[in-house]
């Protein structure tokens, strides 16, 4: 039977410890992927598949990631909300995997708001 | 119904779509099967949670997607649209559920049916799961044909130490693991590289 064995998760953990010092701390962003069935029909898993490959690449310790369900707002899914201690929640409407990668690089890692993509501040 | 009617293009959503339902319901582990047998010309796919389950009235109506115990909106879908997808495929939708222990949920296609959607990419699926419930413990078992892929992250949990599954690097690791060791499957190769 294949199975992921004690070998396999060593070799992760020695390609991970290479890449990353140990995670501690607090958070102080959190990033919300709302995944209803409305947000996976619309695509929130790429958007979420997107955001972890930028989270591997930025390596920052102070960064969350949640999945929750629907917002009730079905029609501008896939949405994702951002909470930085600095500013209010933004939540974004109609993302997709590119428009993830701008909304990481630019509002997580450097504080502006896309307001483009931006559905509302809550 | 409609063949317009929305569909989810592949079945790794209608499963993380009603995984995500399992853990709404209370449940702090759950339990993925997907069955592949190609001569037998089946699919089954098995989602269990520990959750909260459901009581005998609601279970009646499990497939009308204007009942549902949700208040963020009036409409559930999830489960309409996997019973819908699986109908299409010669197939059957069956859900237990017991209040206080849990519920599981059962899809059949006929797996050469030429509206079975495919099954997609699991290992994303898996780890969007995995990074975004980080107290809820998967269990994801996948047979084709008499070979089969298993992992379990309480076991994983253990193994790991100090590193945790809430890493995006070591869920990027996870990820391709994943997809090489299904991809083993699918061509009927044993080993496969982490």
């Amino acid at each position: 039977m294949a199975k992921l064995t004690i070998d396999d998760l060593k070799k992760i953990k020695e390609k991970t410890a290479k890449e990353t010092s140990l995670r501690d701390g607090p958070a102080s962003i959190k990033i919300t992927v709302h995944m209803g069935t409305c947000g996976i029909a619309a695509g929130a898993r790429d958007v979420m598949s997107a955001l972890m490959e930028e989270m591997a690449a930025a390596d920052r310790q102070d960064i969350r990631v949640v999945a929750s369900g629907c917002m009730g707002m079905c029609s501008s899914e896939p949405n994702v909300t951002i909470e930085t201690e600095s500013s209010e929640p933004i939540v974004y409407q109609l993302m997709d995997s590119n428009k993830m990668r701008q909304v990481f690089k630019r509002h997580v890692l450097l504080g502006e708001v896309q307001s483009d993509f931006a559905l509302a501040k809550m | 119904m409609t063949q317009n009617f929305v569909q989810m293009r592949e079945l790794s959503l209608h499963i993380l779509d009603v995984v995500e339902n399992g853990i709404t319901a209370g449940g702090n582990c759950i339990w993925i099967e997907v069955e592949e047998s190609r001569k037998k010309d089946q699919l089954k796919i098995v989602i269990r949670d520990n959750g909260r389950g459901m009581p005998t009235e609601k279970m009646k109506n499990i497939n009308d997607p204007f009942i549902t115990s949700r208040t963020t909106r009036r409409v559930g879908l999830g489960l309409s649209l996997l019973a819908a997808a699986a109908e299409r495929c010669d197939g059957t939708l069956r859900v237990d559920s017991q209040p206080g222990k849990g519920t599981e949920v059962a899809a059949t296609f006929r797996y050469h049916h030429i509206d079975r959607a495919p099954i997609g990419d699991m290992a994303a699926t898996v780890t969007t799961l995995i990074i975004g419930n980080p107290g809820i413990d998967f269990v994801y078992s996948h047979r084709v044909d008499g070979k089969d892929f298993s992992l379990d992250t309480r076991e994983i949990r253990t193994e790991m130490e100090d590193l945790s599954l809430s890493d995006p690097v070591v869920i990027h690791h996870l990820t391709e693991s994943i997809r090489s060791a299904l991809k083993a499957l699918a061509t009927g190769v044993d080993n496969f590289e982490p």
